[in-house]
């Protein structure tokens, strides 16, 4: 039998679910939530000054860099929280940033450039293609040397998360016929090369991305022997940060509705005493308690080589079914109101579809897993 | 609970080594006859007399009660002294402990409620397996409604003149004591303020117990009727007219939300592992079944969820993690578990393809029918114990704070 992996948590992660769970309540109400969806920024800068100044951006850098020199299994509350309250600031995109740098770049790389992402300097990846559908080794766009020790690149790049504030963005390329990461200078970007996407979850902002003439100096090509490590490791980690938006979204989205069981009578009862709405409920509570401990399961031993990948999975499959099922019911459980756009039940089945189809839904990972898991066919 | 002050891990560590070494030697891969998975699933004299020598020899041993009081028959250690016990127990595959109901939730009940009397009256008893508990809440008209419970107890100088029958008595044939729910007062104004909680002797005048074939064709647990019985006033627990509040202290331990247990287990878990070789010895189309990848997925699946069983246990004492909702777990785990072997065997036997239509005692069956007769038990503890929708209920009303239906 395989060794899965048990739970533990640590006092940092304690302290910072706390911490977070307190500031992301009281900087995201829905309210705000919703005017931030008509707000061009989609965020707030105040409170994404807020928080780089508690630190969260430099929780899984080392001290040497600039870092707290903890790990992402401390990260993984603070996505949580945010997820749970739909807060939308680069965070998550800046720290898969500087997962790839650790894992994928230089060491003059990283000295110059995750400090400045400590301090507040957001970055993210830009990774998805046309057909690369979850495969991060399968890349169309290529890199070319240039004389002068530099490269120019051509292809586009899909759903680049905060593409509009990050100030690098770290991307793949084919280059010499093998994969290779580089960091790109978002000011070498022209405007017109980079479109919003209109996407199911109008919380976030995403890009579509020209990269054809953009020059990336030399001292920019990452290490190209790290390239499939680096790609491998964030894979992982965006499954992990994403599972654990997604299990904070299922809280979220099995809270509000038991709110409206709580208060909308028919038939001279409150509808929550109705075993067709009480036990689905159940179910769906049930299953997010499951999720939420394979989630702290992948952050406990993430950083272990076998049982890390498949936690990490089972996380992530597990996050994807408790959140999708929560959320499509919690539509249904509002009735008429549920279908309209003032119901925020809606505003968690767009987050649970936009997160599945990050890095891998259900389906995905569970085919992994069978290889992992399984003697092989 | 214990008598004892915190371990030395050095003791701990040998006496984890020596119980292992025991088992080790002590269990035996085949007795030569089906054993229960569960408590609930004893139906021969040949499973009770060999569960019941079992019990008592790991007793003996000092491998169950390690953690309760000497003075009553227990080991006087500290609980994490029965934990590695247990663990050492599980670890060489050895068969359940038999006397759930004693070890589990009786014991438990009269460490914390009982008279000095009841200790030492009960708890030896309980721990070597000569004394053998049932429990008589449910009735042939009141089961998941357990608070309309009828059967009548009258107060009669130091007794009670008890009349009535319950049912689903699980082990009703062996017992020699029975915890028993029954009704004191018929004019309470609430109907639960009615009973009361007795420990009654079942090999008294007036009690007898018919045998009621499960739906494996086997015997399992009996009807108990009561018919002027006696039953001594001295073995009431708690004041007349608090047996609802004592019966639902005894669930919380049955459920583990209490502690106190003597330790073991009383239920083999299914294994997701032992499923997916099954997988491979099966067949389809004279290929392993586990090649098919439909049945792939699936077996995923069911690993994914035993995991997640086994961490939502881990999480229990994670208590940062269990803030908002620190009932969540703990009365959410008997509907994870029980769901999860009904469907998993349920699986294991689709596995099986055509031979899936053969039966415990056909030369052609899998496994000797196994999986077929523990799909069919696995429903013992998805009603028993309280059903599955009833976990529902309770879920939602008192995890969740919905409103009763
Ligand atoms: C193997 C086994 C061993 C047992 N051992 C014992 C024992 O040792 N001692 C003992 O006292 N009892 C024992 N029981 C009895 C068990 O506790 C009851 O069977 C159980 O509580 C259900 O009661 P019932 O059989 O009367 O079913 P009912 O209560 O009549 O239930 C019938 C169906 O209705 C559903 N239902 C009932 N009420 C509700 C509701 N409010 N909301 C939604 N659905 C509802 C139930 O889930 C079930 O599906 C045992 C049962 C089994 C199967």
């Amino acid at each position: 039998m395989q060794n899965l992996g048990r739970l533990g948590f640590s006092e940092e992660q304690a302290d910072l679910l706390d911490v977070a769970a307190n500031f992301c309540a009281q900087r995201s109400p829905v309210q705000r939530v919703r005017a931030l969806m008509t707000d061009e920024l989609g965020h707030d800068p105040g409170v994404w000054r807020e928080t780089v100044d508690l630190g969260w951006l430099g929780v899984a850098i080392p001290e040497a860099y600039g870092g707290v020199g903890l790990s992402l299994a401390e990260v993984v509350p603070i996505a949580e929280q945010m997820g749970r309250r739909l807060l939308t600031v680069p965070f998550v995109s800046s720290t898969l940033a500087a997962q790839a740098l650790l894992k994928g770049a230089s060491e003059d790389q990283k000295q110059r450039i995750l400090p400045l992402i400590v301090s507040g300097s957001p970055a993210t990846l830009a990774l998805a293609e046309a057909e690369s559908d979850w495969d991060l080794e399968a890349i169309a766009s290529t890199a070319m040397r240039l004389p002068d020790g530099g490269l120019t690149l051509s292809g586009v790049k899909r759903l680049t998360v905060d593409a509009h504030v990050a100030e690098r963005i770290i991307t793949s390329v084919m280059l010499d016929g093998s994969p290779a990461l580089v960091i790109v200078d978002a000011a070498d970007i022209p405007a017109a090369a980079r479109r919003r996407e209109t996407i199911i979850d109008e919380t976030r902002r995403s890009f579509e991305i020209d990269l054809t003439g953009v020059p990336v100096a030399g001292a920019n090509l990452m290490p190209q022997e790290l390239a499939r490590h680096a790609l491998h490791h964030i894979h992982l980690a965006a499954n992990l940060l994403t599972a654990a938006e997604m299990c904070g979204g299922a809280q979220a989205v099995i809270d509000t509705t038991l709110d409206y069981l709580k208060t909308r009578k028919q038939f001279g009862q409150l509808i929550g005493s109705y075993q067709a709405l009480k036990h689905p409920i159940v179910d769906a509570y049930v299953r997010y308690e499951q999720a939420r401990s394979h989630l702290y399961s992948a952050a406990h031993n993430f950083s272990d080589q076998g049982a890390g990948e498949i936690a990490t999975r089972m996380a992530k499959a597990e996050a994807d079914a408790a959140f999708s099922f929560a959320s499509d019911r919690a539509i249904q459980f509002h009735g008429g109101f549920g279908f309209t756009y003032d119901c925020d039940a809606q505003l968690y089945r767009r987050r649970a579809i936009w997160s599945a189809a990050q890095h891998g839904d259900a389906t995905y990972h569970k085919r992994r897993l069978a290889e992992l898991l399984l003697p092989a066919p | 609970m214990s008598d004892a002050p915190g371990p030395d891990p050095k003791d701990l560590a040998a006496f984890a080594e020596d119980a292992d070494a025991w088992f080790r030697e002590n269990v035996e891969p085949d007795p030569g006859f089906m054993l229960p998975l569960t408590f609930m699933e004893v139906g021969t004299d040949q499973q009770f007399d060999f569960l019941q020598n079992w019990q008592r020899r790991v007793y003996e041993a000092g491998y169950l009660g390690a953690s309760w009081p000497k003075a009553y028959g227990g080991g006087g250690l500290h609980p994490d002294f029965q934990a590695a016990a247990t663990r050492a127990m599980r670890r060489a595959n050895g068969p359940i402990m038999l006397n759930a109901i004693g070890l589990n939730w009786t014991g438990p009940l009269l460490l914390d409620l009982g008279s000095e009397a009841h200790r030492h009256a009960y708890l030896k008893g309980i721990l070597s397996a000569e004394d053998i508990w049932c429990q008589g809440f449910s009735e042939p008209d009141h089961g998941s409604d357990l608070g309309s419970a009828q059967t009548r107890a009258v107060r009669d100088g130091d007794h009670y003149i008890v009349n009535g029958s319950k049912i689903w008595t699980t082990l009703g044939r062996y017992a020699r004591y029975m915890i028993l729910l029954a009704r004191t007062n018929p004019d309470a104004p609430r109907k639960y303020d009615g009973l009361s909680f007795f420990l009654a002797p079942m090999k008294a005048g007036g009690v007898e117990t018919t045998p009621i074939r499960k739906l494996t064709g086997e015997h399992g647990f009996t009807q108990t009727f009561f018919n002027d019985a006696r039953i001594p006033a001295s073995g009431r627990i708690g004041e007349e007219g608090d047996g609802w509040k004592v019966a639902m202290r005894t669930l919380e331990y049955e459920r583990g939300a209490r502690g106190g247990q003597a330790g073991g287990y009383v239920s083999v878990q299914a294994d997701a592992w032992d499923v997916v070789r099954l997988a491979e010895r099966s067949t389809r189309a004279g290929r392993p079944a586990l090649e098919d990848p439909v049945i792939r997925e699936r077996m995923v699946d069911f690993i994914i969820e035993i995991q997640s069983l086994s961490l939502c246990r881990d999480r229990l004492s994670v208590s940062p993690l269990n803030a908002e909702r620190p009932s969540g777990l703990p009365l959410s785990s008997k509907l994870m578990q029980t769901e999860f072997a009904r469907r998993i065997n349920e699986f294991a036997v689709t596995l099986t393809g055509a031979r899936g239509a053969y039966y415990v005692g056909d030369p052609n069956a899998v496994d000797d029918g196994i999986w077929a007769r523990a799909y069919l038990n696995a429903f013992s503890a998805t009603i028993g114990g309280g059903t599955s929708q009833i976990q529902h209920n309770i879920i939602a009303e008192h995890v969740l704070g919905l409103p009763k239906g």
